[in-house]
């Protein structure tokens, strides 16, 4: 929220921090008044009532988006809420997180968009963007209506948690999203080919006696919706690529000039399908955890661009139901809190470009641009991140702030942990900790 | 007790009975139990797994080098160890399998073990003949009774009795009886 | 840490020839006119059934009175289960009114393995999913060892594993513990009956090899797997890898034909095993008991049971 004591110039002032945005990396203090970047420069000094947040050691950055939230509230709020997520969000450093409508009742039209907007609003700790689903309920028979959300500003639409599987369909989807300025992002998987899947298939899986889902289950869609979009011309976007042949397609694709962006989670990045032989629920996720070889393929594509974005697809489930047989168990990971660190200690990239997978590239895929993702400069809006990128630390599953602990990172090394968050002017995020 | 057939003394080792006195003392044995039951119409030998074993195979021998009458004793052996009351205490393994081709209801069966001591194997003997039979007796030969009994049971037949201390061991072969 | 019997990985070449051994004597026990001994009275073996089998459980219940011990049997169906109680909560409801092992046959590959972490007690593994089933392994293995007089171990033995080795639990423990022993085993399916990757030969022409091995085990193939295109038809299976009489005829005369039961006669047998020489089905029944018999008293009052280190003297 912004400060609405007009006249009253205290404000916040961030000292000792490196900023790093895309226009580069410098040194220097921010001064934050009424929701905007107020003054740049070195050795500011306080003023007035200034709140002093101190960034020595740290990155200042713009806040991180994430593209890919599941914040459960409609309808499963037993394992997250908007509020709760939210929170989970700003401790993660993000000021925006796209949440996916996958909710019950469905993000696929005003009504339901309009209750979580509300929801955000009332718990003030990030921005919420509801997607919005690409058919009524997810059903994949009939298309949502597209340009009534456009009108009030959705700009994703998806029907993640599982793909549009009828051709025709995304074919006319497609072509009807192009007067919009939408994106429509896809949950790649063929579903004939799942049936059943607990895990990534191939030797692992085949060890533990579990039907497997095959890489080509997501490569076949992610090449359908290609050269849907060489057909068609419209926007595509592929949430949670996790294949060697996923990145090779979407290369090729950016190659030949064609509209498509790509986004990867952190534990994409990190772990591999061995971690389920134990037959542990927490490593159960859509798509499933891979090869190494697929691990190393899409580093690879983050490294050189192919993968724009990191995302995390955050994905609580209570605690009793992780603890089933891995047939009965939900498939889905937490993230939002250790993607930071996940990323720097995975990623063998210069430290701008993972900011950059973190920052302003999701931002302007998400169609947010104007406001977050933004260079550190007097008149931006003060979205902003403090992070301490040496920090190593471990995740405590108690110690989370999601309702839920499905976290599969507990023992991994993680490197990189923020420190405070500034959500619109506010500071949600002081020492490590939320504010509210 | 006994590990099985040893054929050297080991160091620190003291040999209380050689190869003849063990022999003799097994002769002597024999005579007894024949004595004891007025020859050997239905008796039978049991050897407890795995020391008795091969006590009872020479007694068996002896018996019909002695005895007149045309019938062997019959000789067989029981494992006890699925009846021993430390089951649950200390992990258990079974040495050989029971071997028990005769009918033991009815009959005197002579319980034949190398070494007896606390009295807890041939306790676990009895059961486990329980299980195959109502022996009308059961007698008990061990060619060495070396003390510190903690149940009521008491030898029929001894080869030697051996006052030892709970610190060493036995063990009782053909080839001799050595205390280490 | 008590141990547990998973999979037949768990107890290693040396630990399933010492089951073995165990059940010779178990064996031994189950042919006196008073099949019992008191070796694991006092302790509590419970059997979980979440899957419908009758004959395992009263296998490992009947495994469990010769022993002595007292057993309980929570089948799904009559359990609160179904009101929703978690498996962890129900195992861990059961632990408290103290139970020694829990024997657990699941629907769900990896289940014994979550419950042996939610308990102190032994867990046995009767089935897990397409996953494993070791005391079916080891029992495989003890007939086999009896059948062709095989205490040695089973080195340049040729073992033929014949059908629905995907979906299969039993192929996967049994042709884990043969190989272990030192068996040759080939399996024989259409690719589309085999897990993704496989780590032993394999083979769709069943009558290259019929003449040449010691052991045919065939797999149930399952009526309920013909919705999913796995094979054309049973008929086509029956025709490519049923035992046949033909097929039967061929087979060397020493050799073992076995099946886990239930058979589905008419489809991966044709003929009346009655009449065949070497078929030891019933065999596998008898000894399945003596085998779970040799598992129980291993973990509960032999080797791999938690007591001390202190081995038994007297």
């Amino acid at each position: 929220m912004s400060n609405l004591n007009t006249g009253d110039t205290s404000g916040i002032l961030i000292t000792g921090g490196r900023l790093l945005d895309e226009t580069g990396e410098r040194s220097g203090d921010v001064r934050v008044i009424d929701g905007r970047i107020a003054e740049v420069g070195d050795g500011l000094a306080a003023q007035n009532d200034d709140e002093v947040i101190d960034a020595s050691a740290c990155v200042v950055s713009p806040g991180f988006v994430d593209l890919h939230t599941h914040l459960r509230e409609p309808g499963k709020e037993e394992a997250e809420t908007i509020e709760t997520g939210s929170r989970a969000a700003a401790l993660g450093g993000f000021t925006a997180v796209v949440a996916m409508p996958n909710t019950d009742p469905t993000q696929d039209c005003v009504e339901v968009v309009d209750f979580v907007r509300q929801q955000a609003a009332r718990a003030g700790l990030c921005e919420v963007l509801p997607a919005a689903a690409i058919t009524v309920g997810r059903n994949g028979t009939q298309l949502a209506p597209f340009a009534e959300l456009a009108a009030i500003g959705v700009r994703i639409f998806t029907d993640d948690g599982s793909g549009v599987q009828d051709p025709l369909l995304m074919r006319r989807a497609f072509e009807y999203s192009l007067g919009l300025g939408i994106t429509l992002a896809q949950h790649c998987e063929v579903a004939r080919l799942t049936e059943g899947a607990v895990m990534h298939e191939g030797e692992c899986c085949s060890r533990l006696g579990v039907p497997g889902w095959p890489s080509l289950a997501e490569e076949l869609m992610v090449h359908r919706d290609i050269e849907l979009v060489r057909l068609t011309g419209a926007r595509a976007h592929f949430l949670h690529l996790s294949t060697a042949g996923s990145v090779e397609l979407v290369r090729r694709a950016k190659a030949d000039g064609l509209p498509v962006t790509a986004e990867a989670t952190p534990h994409h990045i990190s772990l591999n399908d061995e971690l389920l032989a134990g037959y542990d629920a927490t490593f159960k996720v859509n798509p499933p955890l891979r090869t190494r070889a697929d691990v190393d393929a899409v580093r690879a594509g983050l490294a050189d661009g192919t993968i724009d974005a990191i995302a995390t697809d955050h994905a609580p489930h209570a605690r009793e139901t992780k603890e089933q047989p891995l047939d009965q168990a939900p498939p889905g990971m937490l993230g939002l809190e250790t993607s930071l660190g996940v990323s720097i200690a995975h990623l063998d990239m210069p430290l701008a470009d993972i900011v950059a997978a973190l920052s302003w590239k999701p931002a302007a895929i998400a169609g947010v641009a104007d406001r977050h993702g933004r260079p550190i400069q007097v008149g931006e809006p003060a979205n902003l991140t403090v992070f301490d990128p040496d920090h190593e630390w471990e995740v405590v599953p108690a110690r989370l702030a999601s309702k839920s602990r499905n976290t599969p990172f507990v023992g991994t090394p993680l490197r990189g942990k923020v420190r405070h968050t500034i959500f619109d002017g506010t500071v949600v995020v002081r020492d490590g900790g939320a504010t509210r | 007790m006994a590990a099985g057939p040893e054929t050297s003394t080991p160091p620190g080792a003291k040999q209380v009975l050689g190869p003849d006195d063990v022999r003799r003392a097994i002769t002597r044995m024999a005579h007894e139990i024949i004595e004891r039951n007025h020859g050997t119409d239905r008796v039978a030998l049991i050897g407890i797994q795995l020391g008795g074993v091969w006590l009872a195979e020479a007694l068996g021998e002896a018996i019909a080098r002695i005895d007149t009458s045309p019938a062997a004793v019959p000789v067989g052996s029981v494992d006890a160890s699925l009846y021993r009351d430390d089951i649950g205490l200390r992990p258990v393994s079974p040495a050989a399998v029971s071997d028990l081709r005769f009918d033991v209801n009815g009959i005197t069966v002579v319980l034949v073990d190398d070494v007896l001591y606390t009295g807890r194997t041939v306790r676990a003997a009895l059961d486990a003949i329980g299980d195959y039979g109502r022996p009308r007796a059961v007698q008990l030969a061990v060619l060495v009774d070396r003390g510190h009994r903690e149940l009521p049971i008491r030898p029929d037949f001894v080869g030697k009795n051996l006052p030892t201390s709970s610190t060493e061991s036995v063990s009782a072969t053909v080839d001799g009886v050595v205390i280490s | 840490m008590t141990a547990s019997l998973l999979t037949v990985e768990d107890l290693g070449t040396s630990g399933i020839q010492r089951i073995l051994d165990l059940a010779d004597h178990m064996a031994e026990v189950n042919r006196r006119p008073n099949p019992k001994v008191p070796a694991l009275r006092g302790k509590t073996v419970c059997n979980v059934f979440f899957e419908d089998s009758t004959r395992t459980r009263l296998s490992f219940e009947t495994a469990a009175k010769r022993l002595s011990a007292d057993t309980m049997t929570f089948a799904v169906g009559q359990s609160s289960v179904n009101k929703g109680e978690s498996l962890r909560d129900t195992i861990e409801t059961i632990a408290a009114m103290g139970v020694d092992a829990f024997v657990v046959r699941h629907g769900s590959s990896g289940a014994p393995l979550l419950v042996d972490g939610w308990t102190t007690a032994s867990v046995i593994n009767a089935g897990d999913g397409w996953h494993a089933h070791p005391t079916q392994a080891l029992l495989d293995a003890y007939t086999i060892r009896v059948a062709l007089n095989r205490t040695a171990g089973f080195d340049g033995l040729r073992v033929a594993i014949v059908g629905d080795i995907k979906h299969s639990r039993v192929a996967r423990s049994t042709a884990t513990a043969l190989t272990m022993l030192g068996a040759d085993v080939t399996l024989v399916a259409p690719r589309t009956l085999l897990p993704p990757v496989i780590d032993l030969p394999s083979t769709e022409a069943l009558d290259d090899l019929i003449g040449d091995i010691d052991v045919l085990y065939l797999l149930r193939m399952q009526q309920e797997r013909m919705g999913e295109a796995l094979v054309p038809s049973l008929r086509e299976y029956t025709m490519r890898f049923g035992l046949t009489a033909d097929r039967a005829a061929r087979l060397a005369p020493h050799a073992l034909v076995m099946h886990p039961g239930p058979m589905n006669r008419g489809v991966e047998i044709t003929v009346d095993p009655a009449e065949l020489p070497g078929a030891v089905i019933t065999q596998q029944v008898t000894n399945g008991i003596a085998v779970r018999m040799a598992v129980l008293f291993d973990l509960l009052g032999g080797e791999r049971s938690s007591m001390s280190d202190e081995k038994a003297t007297t």
